[in-house]
């Protein structure tokens, strides 16, 4: 269940820069009292296609879901596009991982994509024909226009993972969080999605992609946050791409640094900082 | 109807038939967000969990009234979420195991009340659990001129703003349903959607503990729901149809009740509605699996027969073509006869395929009879079934000239598998073939490949 927090901060205090797509600072969260990511400090410029990169439980998703006021956090504060999470939900757009819904759920593939409109349609209205012509449109953009009517069971792993990319599009939001919308799709559709996410760049929005394929990382991106349960380097591409870095973020695990979460998840106190 | 069972009366079993079906409606409605949202079970608590609201309901007005009782049962509806989410909240309770424990004691908790108001209030513990719809007719009142039960306004109010509620917030209950985590990112509040579905299945497990009682409200919620499942692939589809089903169900259920104790010769005058619409409800999800046109038993094995059929004429058609090829300019006859076919080997079944897929070729005029002395059994190609057996005979090539290419097939291999492959005729795949076609005018055993 998201915890909606009552900040007492100002909109935006001079941590953070309001130039900034998302800005984190201080930012730690916690499952069962057990940190998984600690003292988060990250700018992400405007206008970048960043990709997020580490080894499996570094916090990857976590990042997106606590900016999206999905998980809770211990502490710290976020700011998206400049202001709180709450004010620019409209402008967010966000496609979790293909795993993480029932595809057996009776709906097409275009029903599916109008639920990226339904906050601009707002509560307790119902989808018209011009939303669904907007949904058709995003379809075709991924090229899947054909299949708008299909159940989404019987689309293909890819072409499921296109169906959320064009919920996303039909969004038109100015930050994009994507985790991982290149898991296990063919080559084709993953050049496909690369195109429409680089087409999104280069209308000025911000697309963050949680990113498992580092042969493919250096290409795909401008922009790199390497992230194991704490920051590891972010920046430009070219800059943060090394061998130290990715030496820092996957050779091995700061053993202290987990114990110590474990310990924190098992320990009975309400103590949750040290 | 008054034909077949003695004792039939409109202005009674009439309208037992018109509450269950009401009841059975307003249970599919949330029924079917559970089922698809793959928390069938939930119902199953939650129709336990109302017990105490009833209870407390019966309590504070003392009459059977049903105003109270929907209150009280949508408090404790909600209470059932709640504490599941509290026991689960304080850490290493199973969800599956929280609900469990929450759902019992709710449950127990509302017996006991039960017990301790029967006394006080007309209220018999053993309705409450199974049901008591064959007295709810008995119960009437006037409204808008007409003499009718007291449950049926207040059923038909129940249902008409459940219908409402969903249909309000349709929007909002498919995104929860389907993917929560969005919908919360979108700001769709998934939990306040939860809520508003347990309130939606505690007011039917309310109406439903009149009709059926509430051990077996259960049944309303799921089997009417995931036999729409079934034979429907969009949601509001499969609402309307479960409700439909919820009918059905209804009507079969209390008319089985009458006549089925009698074909067993059971000396009883009892009937309950309530059990054989339950039973009658579950029948109806095995006609839904075996009928279901997608996963459905009879449709698979219809078209696995079809399909069978089908390769049968193809096969015949491909003969013919074969030997009017291997026949021309020596004279032969250009015809075949049946009994040529299958070498002896297959036996009785394969020739019995056979002759009804020649008659059936005859019937669509690709083939006609041939010989000195026509026989149904001898048979040549008509000009219709020449181009049908061309297109064929490509598709057989184009999959030969493929198996050898992309997939290094050995040549002597080809023609068995082509065999298979030449029968599918998925208009994609069909296609894809068709851009085989420009690596070669022949097959890998150097026959042309003919144009249709």
């Amino acid at each position: 269940m998201p915890v909606h927090h009552r900040h007492r901060n100002p909109p935006i205090g001079p941590e953070h820069d309001p130039h900034a797509a998302m800005s984190i600072h201080d930012v730690t969260v916690a499952y069962h009292r057990r940190p998984v990511l600690w003292d988060l400090d990250l700018d992400i410029p405007r206008g970048v296609l960043a990709a997020v990169v580490g080894p499996n439980g570094a916090g990857k998703s976590t990042m997106i879901k606590a900016c999206l006021d999905l998980v809770p956090r211990v502490s710290g504060s976020i700011r998206l596009l400049g202001d709180e999470i709450a004010a620019v939900r409209g402008r967010i757009g966000y496609v979790p991982q293909r795993e993480t819904v029932d595809w057996d759920f009776p709906v097409s593939a275009l029903d599916v994509v109008c639920m990226g409109l339904y906050r601009k349609i707002g509560w307790f209205r119902p989808v018209r024909r011009r939303h669904r012509d907007a949904a058709m449109e995003a379809l075709d953009r991924v090229g899947l226009a054909d299949f708008a009517d299909r159940q989404i069971s019987r689309l293909s792993g890819g072409q499921q993972q296109r169906v959320f990319l064009a919920r996303a599009l039909v969004q038109d939001a100015d930050l994009y969080f994507m985790d991982e919308p290149f898991a296990s799709v063919d080559a084709a559709t993953e050049q496909a999605i690369l195109e429409v996410l680089r087409s999104l760049r280069d209308s000025g929005r911000t697309v963050i992609v949680v990113h498992h394929d580092l042969q493919t990382t250096r290409d795909y991106f401008d922009w790199l946050v390497l992230l194991n349960t704490r920051l590891v380097a972010a920046g430009r591409i070219e800059e943060t791409w090394t061998q130290e870095n990715l030496r820092a973020t996957y050779g091995g695990r700061l053993t202290l640094l987990e114990a110590a979460g474990w310990a924190m998840g098992t320990a009975g106190s309400g103590q949750i900082r040290p | 109807m008054t034909m077949l069972i003695a004792d039939w009366q409109w202005g009674y079993d009439g309208w037992i038939i018109v509450i269950t079906s009401l009841v059975a409606m307003t249970c599919a409605i949330p029924g079917s967000l559970l089922l698809v949202r793959r928390q069938s079970m939930l119902g199953d608590a939650v129709s336990h969990a109302v017990l105490p609201g009833i209870a407390i309901g019966f309590l504070v007005s003392g009459t059977r009234d049903g105003g109270w009782m929907l209150a009280g049962a949508i408090v404790a509806g909600l209470a059932t979420g709640m504490l599941t989410q509290f026991l689960r909240g304080l850490g290493g309770v199973d969800r599956g195991a929280a609900l469990g424990v929450v759902f019992t004691t709710l449950f127990a908790l509302g017996l006991v009340l039960i017990v301790q108001v029967a006394d006080s209030v007309d209220l018999d513990p053993s309705c409450v659990l199974y049901g008591q719809v064959e007295l709810a007719p008995l119960d009437v009142v006037v409204w808008s001129g007409i003499e009718m039960p007291r449950a049926v306004p207040w059923l038909l109010g129940v249902l008409v703003v459940t219908f409402l509620i969903v249909q309000v917030l349709w929007k909002e209950l498919l995104v929860a349903s389907f993917d929560p985590a969005t919908a919360a990112a979108q700001g769709a509040r998934p939990n306040l959607m939860q809520q508003v579905l347990m309130v939606l299945v505690a007011a039917g497990c309310v109406v439903a503990f009149e009709a059926v009682g509430s051990i077996l409200v259960v049944s309303l919620l799921v089997a009417p729901a995931a036999a729409a499942r079934l034979v429907t692939n969009r949601l509001r589809p499969m609402m309307l149809v479960a409700m439909l089903i919820g009918i059905v169900a209804a009507i079969g259920g209390h008319l089985s009740a009458l006549t089925v104790p009698g074909w067993l010769a059971l000396e009883t005058t009892d009937v309950s509605t309530s059990g054989a619409t339950a039973v009658f409800a579950t029948f109806l999800v095995v006609l839904a699996v075996l009928a279901s046109p997608q996963q459905g038993l009879f449709f698979g094995v219809f078209y696995r027969l079809a399909f069978r059929f089908r390769i049968a004429e193809e096969d015949l058609l491909g003969v013919l073509y074969r030997r009017e090829v291997e026949s021309r300019g020596l004279g032969q006859s250009t015809g075949v006869h049946l009994s040529e076919l299958g070498g002896g080997g297959p036996g009785l079944a394969f020739r019995g395929i056979m002759r009804f897929a020649a008659i059936r070729l005859r019937w669509r005029r690709f083939v006609t009879q041939s010989g000195l002395i026509p026989h149904p059994d001898q048979i040549q190609l008509t000009d219709a079934g020449r181009s049908r057996a061309t297109v064929l005979i490509r598709r057989h090539r184009l999959w030969e000239l493929y198996l050898a290419g992309a997939a290094a097939i050995p040549v002597d291999h080809l023609h068995a598998t082509a065999m298979d492959l030449e029968h599918l005729a998925n208009p994609e795949l069909l296609a894809s073939l068709e851009a085989e076609a420009a690596k070669g005018e022949r097959d890998p055993h150097g026959r042309v490949i003919p144009r249709d």
